[in-house]
């Protein structure tokens, strides 16, 4: 068979005799990207106003809504907890917003098993923007509407991230399901 | 994507309890994350080891950051240079010869200045730095302006301790861990800093505004004797900033004071100072007080 075509007994994640998927990417690629989406405060950008979408939640939302179910929904409490120690905002906050979203998520999707991109996108902004809001509420800070017009710019370059960061971990899933474990 | 079968139980019993269980469980982590939000939001400073000790681990890939930062943007200056040269070499050769007569008499002024505090007794107030550091991150998509700096308790740095640069007043110390401290930049809505005119004693407070800019409110209310491009520096007054720093300029004037474009915009700081809390007038109110004592 391998004659005729070498790649009859593969698939796009490679080979599939005697070859399985490793437990190491297939769970910690999506951790570790969402984690390092929260250490975005350690690049050196010294912003005069809030300019930087929250990458680790828009990471998170591109993961759970490419792979139902690869992040177990009490996921929110660690990685919000991780979140919250650079992200500069009271501690706490992250933690309950992230496991917000997640349960929102949880619930859209019992109602629209079936999404295409569009659901997907739409429903990943409403989260951002009940996000940003919440957060800037949350945020300690004496609130006036300046606040809320310095979030706009951040809250629509979220928006418009959110296919290309989908885009990526749709990549960074196919080296996830690589079948590089030997077996046997 | 197809729904996955962990929410289809049916009528399976097991699957029933997990599915609810995940549900228990999550309300439960939103619900601690809450209780963490309430008591981080009465009390800032709970939590404060916590993030310090995460920030301090970091803090060296912040650095790189930094100095990769740094070199990239001389880097492209150094090309730029390229295209005028002519043109500015002319005119810094013109400026050098008038910064020549200015030197000339700001050294003479400096004598006389030295001359006049020797008459009337006053000490120099020099400051010595207490750590020279980067800025390595700030929370850029936080409503709250911090910043990390690449120096903690190791270097010497406390709690409110202010933080300057060349330019400018840039904030102070909000938390310091080991090798690495949060600092309140001047921006932040929660940062007042006491501030007086350059020129004459027209005090007033420096406030935060959200987008980066600051919000001078006059002590004295009145006739709003501000005009654009005036100067505020650090007036001293309650300790922590030594006075004359420069901090903001006027953009534009309000009913109560105006709105200032801070000098030292920390966009555009690569290497910050670390000064000591400056306690000038409390320490000379202590004096007083000892000195009486010991008169009665």
């Amino acid at each position: 068979m391998e004659q005729l075509n070498p790649r009859a007994r593969s698939d796009p994640y490679g080979q599939k005799i005697n070859r399985d998927h490793s437990p190491v990417l297939v769970h910690g690629i999506p951790w570790v990207t969402i984690l390092l989406g929260s250490l975005t405060p350690m690049l050196p950008i010294i912003a005069a106003g809030p300019i930087v979408p929250p990458m680790g939640l828009i990471i998170l939302v591109a993961w759970r809504l490419l792979r139902p179910g690869l992040i177990p929904l009490w996921a929110g409490f660690p990685l919000g907890l991780f979140d919250d120690l650079f992200s500069g905002q009271p501690f706490g906050s992250g933690i309950l917003l992230f496991s917000a979203a997640l349960i929102v998520l949880d619930l859209l999707e019992i109602r629209f098993p079936w999404r295409n991109f569009w659901q997907n996108w739409l429903s990943a902004s409403l989260v951002f923007l009940c996000y940003l809001g919440v957060a800037a509420v949350l945020s300690g800070a004496k609130l006036t509407m300046l606040h809320f017009a310095v979030i706009a710019p951040q809250a629509l370059l979220s928006i418009l991230l959110f296919p290309i960061i989908a885009s990526i971990a749709a990549l960074l899933d196919r080296i996830r399901l690589m079948r590089v474990r030997h077996i046997g | 994507m197809a729904p996955p079968a962990a929410h289809r139980s049916g009528s399976n019993k097991r699957a029933q309890l997990g599915l609810f269980a995940g549900y228990v469980v999550a309300g439960t982590g939103a619900l601690i994350g809450a209780i963490l939000l309430v008591i981080s939001l009465v009390s800032p400073q709970t939590f404060q080891g916590l993030r310090s000790m995460a920030t301090d681990l970091a803090a060296p890939a912040g650095q790189a950051g930094a100095v990769g930062r740094t070199q990239g943007r001389s880097f492209f200056e150094a090309i730029a240079g390229y295209y005028d040269a002519g043109s500015k070499n002319a005119e810094l050769e013109r400026e050098i010869a008038i910064a020549r007569v200015r030197l000339v008499e700001a050294e003479a002024l400096r004598q006389e200045n030295e001359r006049l505090k020797g008459v009337l007794n006053l000490t120099l107030g020099e400051t010595e730095p207490v750590t020279v550091a980067r800025l390595i991150g700030s929370t850029s998509s936080s409503t709250r302006r911090l910043a990390y700096l690449s120096a903690g308790t190791n270097d010497g740095v406390t709690n409110g301790m202010p933080v300057t640069s060349p330019m400018g007043l840039v904030g102070r110390v909000l938390e310091a861990g080991s090798n690495s401290s949060r600092v309140l930049l001047l921006t932040d809505s929660e940062s007042m800093v006491p501030v007086r005119r350059a020129t004459d004693d027209v005090v007033a407070f420096a406030e935060g505004r959200a987008d980066g800019s600051l919000r001078i409110r006059l002590i004295n209310l009145g006739i709003n004797p501000l005009e654009e491009g005036d100067i505020f520096v650090t007036s001293g007054a309650g300790g922590l900033f030594r006075p004359g720093v420069a901090v903001a300029m006027i953009t534009q004037t309000t009913a109560d004071g105006g709105i200032a474009q801070l000098l030292s915009n920390p966009a555009g700081t690569d290497v910050v100072i670390v000064e000591p809390i400056w306690q000038g007038e409390v320490l000379e109110d202590i004096e007083e007080t000892v000195e009486n004592e010991v008169a009665d």
